[in-house]
């Protein structure tokens, strides 16, 4: 029974003698093997350690266990929210969209808003367009967006909805009511069963970018560059960047950009915060360059704004230190401009940096895992400071990834333990794991069940990361970035031989002050 | 206070948020919206409020799909079961161990709760079906995972849409190997809420579970008197196993839990049990009625929210067996009696009069008010996001004032009705947190007991009391308004 001196929630209640009774005796109920046979369970815990199990693990073709990706319509949400006053709208099922705004809410511990027009079982059979009809004007007459966005579910695709009539439809409809003719209705078609939440992004922000920017191309290009971040989910990642380019003295755009929206200060409630001017979007076709971030998360759109637009640019990838210095050169060509002294200072901090803490991750074994664009950045900072990433897997990996991949680690002298895996999911991970253990990993809090049974410490970097707070506020890129990934790591791999070495009498002689 | 009563600012809030909408909308919506009263019999449901129809498009509503209703909710806590997400990658990605169904076992070898299993439909799977990979996928799942002791599909939206049959595969595959296999049609357009799942789950528990003769291990469960099975609680953050205690000291035996930390052996077998206790009503009234029609077995509604509702439900629960039962139904009452009122005595004085607005799903709308008018707060509003209309008609009788009632409300409305009615709390989900943290107002998670609980039964209140003790009085809130930013002191 409770103490009310001293309540235990969960945690400690259960384990009180009197609840560890009941879970004993509920046991006697119970089917699960666990409560019949313990020995075959720890037979096949056992098994499932081994290579022979991690043989059948990989052969798998059918069933997905512990993905790491998520699909389009996300990515498209992530969009929307980039920009000012824009509602995501989700033609299609409510249910989908009560699950982007609790994965988005979860991670950033901040309200997503985002609107489905609720198809149901009617929708399937004639067609969404009532739905589209009432939703674009209730939404629009509720919270006022001063754009919509729409993007698609599955249920959508699979019944072949056609985005481009239904909004037409929808403001005839309305007659200029709540959506007037010239309000701007992107969208893009982001089907769940094709590529993952990357896609999503991409389709959604090359959509917008040619929908906002029809019949508004100008003869001349402007002394401005685009920066597409990408799915990007530090916070401090844009913020990085910004200040990066304004060091330069540059004119830009950044488009999509929800650093704002997705950290507001407390004391009131507004929908939306910060965003791409949607005036600045309608002109970005104007820009004479623009840098993606992402290579992967943007490759319809780089083909757009290269190919069709013909802007300078193309993509770099601000990650670690050689992918910041790239971006940097990038931009002093760009703008003809020399690297700025602030920049070349924060480069030296770095690096200064990098020559205290390397002991500590020099010949470390990593297993990380992530979105395809992350990687190659964390990658490039892993090798850049001797570190060994023994596993690299990469569930959502596009066409070009693996080979990309490969190339950055064989540039390691460990390149023969290197290991890439595009395609594979977090219960091959927990094979490699077990097969050919590491010293720590990197990844998001899926990789928490992996610590749990590996033992194996999981350092915090990448999306979703649920069970810890904050991470998401800081930046992983520019040099300031690189400095935030160099502390995280350094720092865990300093915790870890303290808890290896804080055995009283018999480890402690190596449990140093100073380190 | 002003002179403005309770139940006229109720009025005038609704009416204001109705303004808003184009006309279609807030006809609509109007059905759904209304304040309802104490003992006022003239009120079919609470407030008179329409329920389970149709969303309005486009309003941001906070409810979920029918896949949620089965797969997250009914079917999913089922531990030695793996549960497939049939068809695209994110459904299950989104709904991976969001709702703290708390079990016990090793993961991944015999217990699969929080873990993803995904046929991650590509186009292909579109274009040509999804059946062969189904089976493929069942063939892989028993090599790899050799102690589940079956397998549940979940389907999402496209199963239904282009023609699968999954209920052929699953009992061509089942035929086969002699395992539990259940597909379960339940793909997020069917309804218009996670509340056709709950019923479309409980079908196939009935056809499947039972009708189906699952196989079960170990020795089958003796029948006595005294055996009861828990009902319609998915131990979030341990509550099955807050209420399981008190029923075990009252002498009974609780020989299944439905559905959290379940296993398939104790939910085949509950058609031996004396009696169904049911705490979520709505999501498996359905599988209580067919155990009634089916096999006798009555059953019966209770509320393990706060002390006044526990007690009356030990003893509505104890009624249904001898007088040993109902003694030791007395004496357990006794029991637990000074501790609750040592945690009243703690905490009342520090929430007393403080008023709650709720909104969540399933039955605590309804349920949890008793738990905070025992600690003297009020509740001024409460809403579902996908009852119907008899779970509003229960609600006439938990309601202790007039209460604005808003059925499945969204964004829009609950901000608005916040604004306008200033409670001290608001409880309701994730999606809603944050916007109410914003203005400076305590918040709780009630979907997920904001990663704590367990809030059933009477260690549960204590933890309940000190969780709202906690919201109400951090300093937190205090620091909202910079100094710069503050009136004046006269």
């Amino acid at each position: 029974m409770q103490n009310v001196d001293k309540i235990d929630n969960g945690k400690n209640l259960f384990q009180h003698p009197e609840y560890q009774d009941v879970l004993k005796n509920k046991k006697q109920f119970e089917g699960a093997w666990g409560a019949v046979d313990k020995a075959k369970v720890e037979e096949i815990a056992e098994w499932t350690k081994t290579w022979d199990y991690r043989e059948k693990n990989l052969a798998r073709e059918a069933i997905t266990v512990n993905p790491a990706k998520a699909c389009q319509p996300l990515g498209a949400v992530m969009v929307a929210l980039g920009f000012e006053n824009t509602m995501p709208y989700v033609h299609g099922s409510h249910g989908c969209v009560a699950y982007f705004r609790s994965y988005f809410t979860r991670h950033f511990k901040e309200p997503t808003p985002c609107v489905s027009d609720s198809m149901t079982e009617d929708a399937a059979v004639f067609g969404g367009l009532v739905n589209m009809k009432d939703g674009l004007k209730n939404c629009a007459a509720l919270y006022k967006p001063d754009m919509i966005m729409v993007s698609t579910t599955c249920m959508a695709e699979v019944i072949g909805d056609d985005l481009y009539a239904f909004i037409d439809a929808a403001k005839q409809e309305d007659g200029g009511e709540h959506l007037p003719a010239e309000y701007p209705i992107p969208y893009a078609h982001t089907p769940s069963f094709v590529g993952s939440h990357i896609t999503g992004y991409d389709n959604m922000m090359q959509g917008t970018m040619q929908q906002l920017t029809e019949g508004n191309k100008a003869d001349e290009k402007k002394d401005r560059i685009n920066i597409i971040p990408g799915f990007e989910t530090y916070i401090g990642s844009l913020i990085s960047v910004k200040s990066i380019v304004e060091a330069f003295g540059q004119d830009y755009i950044m488009l999509g950009d929800h650093s704002e929206q997705w950290d507001m200060p407390a004391g009131k409630y507004e929908m939306f915060a910060g965003g791409t001017k949607i005036d600045d979007a309608k002109d970005c076709i104007n820009s004479k360059a623009t840098i993606s971030l992402q290579k992967y998360a943007t490759a319809k759109t780089m083909k757009m704004v290269t190919k069709r637009w013909k802007h300078a640019g193309g993509t770099s990838n601000p990650v670690g230190l050689k992918g910041t210095d790239e971006f940097i050169m990038k931009l002093a060509e760009l703008t003809g401009k020399e690297v700025p002294e602030s920049l070349k200072a924060q480069r030296g901090r770095l690096v200064d940096a990098m020559q205290d803490s390397y002991p500590y991750m020099h010949g470390k074994k990593f297993a990380i895992w992530g979105d395809p664009d992350f990687l190659i950045g964390m990658v490039s900072f892993l090798l850049e400071m001797g570190a060994e990433p023994t596993h690299v897997l990469c569930h959502n990996a596009p066409r070009g990834w693996e080979e990309e991949m490969r190339a950055l680690l064989d540039t390691s002298p460990a390149k023969d333990d290197l290991n890439v895996w595009a395609g594979k999911d977090l219960w091959v991970m927990r094979s490699l794991l077990f097969t050919e253990p590491v010293d720590f990993m990197i990844g998001n809090s899926y990789g928490k069940e992996l610590m749990r049974d590996t033992g194996t410490p999981l350092i915090y970097i990448g999306f979703p990361i649920f069970d810890r707070h904050h991470l998401h506020r800081y930046s992983i890129s520019g040099y300031d970035g690189a400095l935030n990934l160099l502390t995280w790591i350094t720092n865990k791999v300093l915790d870890q031989v303290d808890e290896e070495t804080k055995g009283i009498a018999t480890t402690d002689y190596f449990f140093d002050l100073i380190r | 206070m002003g002179p403005e009563s309770l139940e006229a600012k109720q009025q005038a809030a609704i009416e204001e948020v109705l303004k808003a909408y184009p006309a279609k909308a807030a006809k609509n919506r109007k059905k759904h919206l209304g304040v309802g009263a104490p003992e006022d019999e003239s009120q079919k449901t609470c407030g008179n409020v329409r329920s389970n129809k149709k969303t309005v498009p486009g309003v941001m509503s906070q409810r979920g799909c029918a896949y949620a209703g089965s797969k997250g909710v009914v079917w999913g806590p089922v531990k030695d079961m793996v549960h497939i997400s049939h068809g695209p990658i994110g459904c299950g990605q989104y709904s991976r161990a969001g709702r703290r169904n708390y079990y016990i076992g090793t993961t991944g070898v015999d217990t699969f709760v929080t873990m993803n299993f995904s046929t991650d439909f590509q186009e292909k799977d579109i274009v040509f079906g999804g059946d062969k990979k189904l089976d493929v996928a069942f063939h892989e799942i028993d090599d790899l995972f050799p102690l589940n002791n079956g397998i549940t599909v979940q389907s999402e939206c496209p199963i239904g849409l282009i023609g699968d049959d999954i209920n052929a595969t699953s009992k061509m595959y089942a035929k086969k190997t002699g395992n539990t296999i259940v597909p379960v049609n339940c793909e997020g357009f069917r309804g218009v809420s996670q509340s056709l799942g709950h019923h479309i789950a409980n079908d196939t528990i009935r056809d499947y579970v039972f009708d189906g003769n699952a196989e079960i291990l170990g020795a089958p469960i003796e029948p006595t008197e005294y055996d009861v099975a828990i009902i319609g609680d998915y131990n979030i953050g341990g509550d099955a196993w807050s209420s399981r205690i008190l029923l075990e000291e009252m002498g009974l035996r609780v020989t299944a839990q439905w559905s959290g930390d379940a296993t398939i052996k104790e939910m085949a077998q509950t058609p031996k049990v004396k009696l169904n206790l049911l705490h979520c009503y709505r999501s498996m009234n359905y599988i209580s009625r067919h155990m009634e029609k089916e096999y006798g077995i009555p059953w019966v509604e209770y509320n393990f929210f706060g002390p006044t509702q526990t007690i009356k439900s030990l003893r509505k629960i104890a009624a249904f067996f001898d007088e040993t039962i109902q003694q030791k139904a007395e004496e357990v009452i006794a029991k637990y009696q000074p501790m609750i009122d040592g945690v009243i005595a703690k905490y009342r004085p520090r929430l007393e009069g403080k008023q709650v607005m709720l909104f969540v799903g399933g039955l605590r709308p309804r349920h949890v008010i008793g738990a905070y008018e025992d600690l003297g707060m009020e509740v001024i509003g409460t809403g579902y996001e996908f009852a119907h209309d008899d779970d509003y008609k229960r609600t006439k009788d938990e309601i202790f004032r007039s209460t604005v009632i808003y059925d499945d409300v969204n964004e829009y409305e609950l901000e608005a009705f916040v604004k306008k009615l200033q409670p001290d709390l608001v409880a309701s989900g994730i999606k809603e947190k944050y916007v109410f943290q914003k203005m400076g107002l305590p918040y709780r998670q009630m979907h997920s007991w904001d990663y704590s609980g367990p809030y059933h039964g009477y260690d549960g209140f204590a933890i309940f009391a000190a969780d709202m003790d906690l919201a109400l009085n951090s300093p937190v809130w205090g620091h909202s308004t910079a100094p710069w930013d503050k009136e004046e002191e006269a």
